[in-house]
């Protein structure tokens, strides 16, 4: 099993990696598109079949230390 | 899964000749198995056995009463500087890497560097860096490409020497032709210890268990020794991807301190760190040096990715690892201190008296090679020198036949412009020069002043005894490569004369160098000829200046299907300032100061007058010919003893040496390059009357710019300025008044005319140029 | 008086932190190791600067789960002054003990350089000694300074006087040129509602001896040593 959580940039939080992308694109000719924000990927590999539990746990380790909920969000998926 | 066969082919693959092969039959008395083959191959690659270079290497003096441990012993150099404390210096420099991973290149540059200077026991104080890169102005379609490998090298340096901690306070950059494709990485470290904390890398004692210490190894780097040891090419660029080390610096932090604490406890006995050719380099060399001999087991290797081959576990360059060699006996104590930083280490061998490296692989020998032969012997070759074609060529070169040039106003504006003299501060202010409150002044100086105090000491075992007396050093690197190119043998001794200039200007005597001698492909006579000839200049000025090298790097094969670099023989020199009063900048104090010019202002009896091979010959006209500037050693040295001695009577307020683009851009960095804090400069002018020399208008070029050797431009109070020129004169160093310091414009007056330059349009020129290049 | 300097593996700046405190102020203080849990018979608690753990995952968000924390969390909660200096600014955010976080410069880049920083509000440990007016020239040294905190969290940081420091030009302007990383109302250095625990991003450790080139940040550490010094004569 794994846990495959992405974290972004919240929209209010300025993302000058994900603007700096967005210009790189640009000048390379991806012409007309929108903004680009930058996260992060982790992948947690975790024992057993019982996805429920593991979903709290890894959903409160999200909260307290893999983001920071000040100026991230970010997605759980356990599979 | 089975070792491949050995066939010429594969021994051609290792980089082997079938000489070299023969004399491997003949050592072991039989046919090597893949893995020996692997290990002679790293072993005797140009990188580890300097198999090239070294009966060139042993004409540099490297003796001096203050070294403790010379060249060529150990990791790195060591010097005393009095007061029982000592300093261990050297350069290194990882340039392959960085051409195809610049940012991994350049961070593991770091890395390794640091290691040389932990693994003496010393803790690591300070780094600076000598960089080079093809141009980054310009339409030419390679100059995205030289940004990109500049902008990676800056960052990985930045990356891993602030997260470990450690300020980068000096350095020089310079951009040509010559380094497209072929980047060049040198990076310095230096470490303080106090005499008797000194560690050897050398397996004692027999029966003592060997530890490996630090992370898992994986495949990183596998044969990277070898990959340094070849031209670059399309082909191995691409293919090398793989090859190129990832650096951890927090990892190196923490390892630095559990080392130095672990040394604290008397306990080691020996300790090398895992660097060009890993496991197997540390391993034989430290049971050579000690004359003994080493068993290893390969399964007790942590190992971070699974079914390694002993081939792979050997050669592999995993960052990071150190060799230590314990005491019996007190191998809780190696735990404890790991556990306590969190570190892995495994009891992986011990050191016997048989002389031999013995490799297990669960329990069955995949390696046994005699150390000494290994380490110690592998060939020395004696190329052929040829001197080349274009030699004559730029030696017949005429001023005469130059097409009129840019005016001396518009030729000020763009030299200071220049990628090379332009300020660097694009790349130091990504670099933390300050960590460890230890950088007396910013960069932007002559030379890097840094102050050592209790704790640049590694830690001592029960009570530190406080170091009374605080200590300043100044360092600086060096090479005009153009002038190398121009002639190998002046060029050399200018890169030695220049830094030891530069220290003399910030107060300093000299107390060693260390070289990293950057070339092209050995095997080609007329490439070989540059390099025997820089190291003849090399050694000549370093003995002029009371200058040994402690120890160095040679980086052979800096070509790629475009041509050689030019020869490079980067040379970095350590200086001892004894009084923190002593330390003197470059930049112009006070209005009403007397500017001095000390040295001569032409050289009548060079064909051209300090224009040949200058930055105005090859910023403004695109040329690299003539003949570097003449250099009288003896008059340079009086320059130097004179220089200091007026600092020590308290009559010098700045002093600056007249480099690239010669005296009118030293006048100008003198007036703007002193920086309070961010966007803001302190400018201050001056008013220069060069009207005494020669009246001829072709000859304004070369006073203005013209690079004549042996030349400071120093600041006095006025009421001094008289004293001072007769001092310099009385020591036989030639002197002038030449100006004023004040107002807030550069102006110079000479036979024929008047310029004039805002500082704020010089300073905007100046130190947004590297900016401006990089942002286009 | 007493300082804790704590050290997480990678703190780089807590040797600079402890000579200061020793050499310059000629106080007491030694190293506490991150996985320690007491801080009893210190009287200040110093969280250097460095790269604790790599800054991996987000900086200071590692070691502010260290053992040590829980005991900085009481001293805090005790009215113990604690300063957190670049990394150590970091750690405070991210352990909840300060407001907002502190993210990548806008340049993208590390800096590193002099700036020079007003004293917005003052009436904390740390100010005391800090004239009125004075713009102190510190160094910063980051790549993630940039502080940023949601509108509300700003305007009440303003409002109640939490904001201790901000970057300005040589005369005291805020502009935008003079802030070297984005920082949200050129954010430099805040505190908590209690005024008892700080944090900023320049390094005053840097600039507490005037051979590397500025003594201004030394104020900073005078301040602690007189609010303590004051304190004790009035217990006395």
């Amino acid at each position: 099993m794994k846990a495959k959580i992405i974290v972004t940039p919240k929209k209010a939080v300025v993302d000058p990696q994900g603007k700096t992308v967005q210009n790189a694109l640009e000048h390379m000719g991806y012409k007309g598109i929108g903004a680009v924000h930058v996260g992060k990927y982790l992948e947690i590999e975790l024992p057993g079949t019982d996805q429920e539990a593991w979903r709290r746990q890894i959903d409160e380790a999200c909260q307290k230390i893999l983001s920071n909920p000040v100026i991230e969000d970010y997605r759980l998926e356990i599979e | 899964m089975s070792d491949p066969q050995i066939t010429p082919e594969l021994v051609e693959k290792h980089n082997l000749t079938a000489e070299e092969y023969d004399r491997i039959k003949n050592i072991l008395g039989r046919e090597p198995s893949y893995t020996e083959l692997g290990i002679f191959s790293v072993m005797w690659s140009e990188h580890c056995s300097y198999k090239n270079t070294r009966p060139l290497l042993k004409t540099l003096p490297t003796k001096s009463p203050r070294i403790l441990v010379g060249a060529g012993e150990e990791n790195a150099g060591i010097v005393d500087i009095g007061d029982g404390l000592a300093i261990a210096f050297k350069i290194e420099s990882h340039n392959h890497p960085s051409a195809v991973e610049p940012f991994q290149g350049a961070a593991t540059g770091v890395g390794g560097i640091i290691r040389d200077i932990f693994t003496m026991g010393a803790r690591p104080v300070c780094a600076i860096d000598s960089l080079r890169f093809g141009p980054i102005t310009g339409d030419a379609g390679a100059v995205a490409n030289n940004r990109r490998l500049f902008s990676g090298v800056v960052s990985g340096i930045a990356h891993y020497g602030n997260c470990f901690g450690i300020p980068t306070v000096a350095g020089e950059i310079y951009f040509d032709k010559c380094y497209e494709g072929n980047p060049l990485v040198n990076v310095f470290c230096l470490g303080v210890l106090r005499r008797e904390q000194i560690a050897r890398g050398a397996a004692k004692g027999i029966g003592n268990p060997v530890f490996y210490v630090g992370p898992a190894t994986g495949r990183d780097g596998l044969a990277g020794a070898a990959f340094a040891s070849r031209d670059l090419t399309e082909e191995s660029s691409d293919r090398q991807r793989g090859a190129v080390q990832v650096g951890d610096p927090f990892m190196e932090k923490l390892v630095c301190e559990a080392c130095l604490e672990l040394l604290a406890t008397g306990a080691v006995a020996g300790i090398q760190d895992m660097g060009a050719a890993g496991l197997t380099c540390s391993t034989c060399e430290t049971a050579a040096r000690a004359g003994t001999g080493i068993e290893i087991e390969l399964a007790l290797v942590p190992q971070r990715v699974p079914n390694m081959t002993p081939y792979e576990i050997m050669l592999s360059e995993s960052q990071e690892r150190m060799l230590i060699i314990v005491q019996a006996g007190r191998e809780e104590e190696v735990k404890r201190i790991f556990d306590k930083w969190d570190l892995p280490s495994a009891q992986i061998g011990r050191v016997t008296d048989t002389g031999r490296m013995i490799v297990k692989y669960h329990g069955a020998v995949v390696a046994d090679v005699p150390a000494k032969k290994l380490a110690d012997e592998a060939p020395i070759y004696q190329r052929e020198a040829r001197e080349p074609a274009y030699f004559q060529t730029v030696r017949s070169f005429s001023l005469t036949s130059l097409p009129p040039a840019p005016e001396p106003g518009e030729a000020l504006r763009r030299l200071l412009a220049w990628p090379a003299i332009a300020s660097k501060n694009w790349v130091y202010r990504q670099y933390d020069h300050m960590v460890r409150d230890g950088s007396v002044g910013c960069p932007g100086s002559d030379a890097a002043v840094i102050r050592l105090k209790d704790d640049s000491l590694p830690m001592t075992k029960g009570e530190a005894v406080p170091v009374t007396t605080e200590k300043f050093l100044a360092l600086t690197v060096d090479c005009n490569a153009a002038y190398v190119y121009l002639n190998p043998y002046e060029g050399a001794r200018i890169a030695v004369a220049e830094a030891a200039r530069n220290l003399a200007c910030t107060g300093a005597v000299p107390l060693g160098a260390t070289d990293n001698l950057n070339f092209a492909n050995p095997h080609n006579p007329e490439l070989f000829w540059q390099l025997r000839e820089s190291v003849r200049g090399l050694g000549e000025a370093c003995l002029a200046f009371d200058a040994p090298i402690t120890g160095g790097n040679c980086s052979l094969y800096n070509q790629s299907p475009a041509g050689p670099i030019d020869p490079t023989p980067t040379i970095a020199l350590v200086g001892l300032i004894d009084k923190p009063e002593y330390i003197t900048t470059q930049w112009f104090k006070e209005e009403g100061d007397v500017i001095i010019l000390l040295g001569e202002v032409l050289d009548d009896q060079d064909p051209w007058r300090g224009l040949g091979g200058s930055a105005w010959l090859q910023s403004l006209h695109g040329l690299k010919t003539g003949q570097p500037p003449r250099l009288d050693l003896e008059a340079e040295r009086r320059l130097h003893t004179t220089l200091r001695g007026l600092i020590y009577s308290g009559l010098i307020r700045s002093a600056h040496d007249c480099s690239e683009g010669g005296l009118a851009v030293t006048l100008a960095e003198s007036c703007i390059s002193q920086q309070i804090a961010r966007d803001t400069p302190r400018l201050i002018g001056a008013e220069i009357d060069l009207s005494f020399a020669s009246a001829e208008t072709a000859w304004v070029d070369a006073l203005l710019f013209g690079e004549c050797q042996s030349r400071v431009v120093v600041s006095v109070a006025s009421t001094n300025a008289v004293k001072v020129v007769e001092r310099a004169k009385i020591m036989g160093v030639p002197a002038r008044r030449i100006g004023l310091v004040g107002g807030n414009e550069l102006r110079l007056k000479s036979a024929s005319s008047e310029y004039k330059w805002p500082l704020v349009e010089l300073h905007d020129l100046w130190w947004n140029a590297l900016a401006r290049a990089m942002s286009d | 008086m007493n300082f804790a300097v704590l050290q997480f593996p990678a703190s780089n700046c807590d040797q600079d932190a402890l000579h200061v405190v020793r050499n310059v102020l000629g106080q007491a203080g030694r190293f506490v190791w991150h996985k320690e849990s007491s801080l009893a018979g210190f009287d200040a608690v110093i969280i250097p600067g460095g790269f604790s753990y790599g800054d991996y995952l987000r900086t200071g968000a590692i070691a502010r789960f260290s053992p040590i924390m829980e005991a900085v969390r009481r001293f805090a909660a005790d009215g113990g002054p604690v300063l957190g200096i670049c990394n150590g600014f970091q750690i405070l955010c991210e352990a909840r003990l300060l407001p907002g976080a502190l993210i990548r410069n806008r340049s993208l880049q590390f800096r590193c350089e002099h700036v020079f920083v007003k004293t917005t509000s003052g009436d904390t440990p740390f100010t005391g000694k800090i004239p009125a007016g004075k713009i102190m020239r510190v160094p910063i040294a980051h790549g993630e300074g940039c502080y940023f905190a949601d509108d509300e969290t700003l305007q009440s940081l303003q409002d109640k006087g939490q904001i201790l420091w901000q970057y300005c030009t040589a005369q005291g302007e805020l502009t935008e040129e003079a802030n070297p990383n984005g920082s949200l109302r050129h954010i430099a250095g805040i505190c908590n509602p209690e005024r008892n625990v700080a944090g900023l991003m320049p390094h005053p450790e840097r600039a507490s001896e005037a051979i590397l080139g500025s003594d201004d940040g030394r104020l900073i550490f005078e301040s602690l040593v007189t609010w303590f010094e004051a304190r004790v004569a009035k217990a006395a």
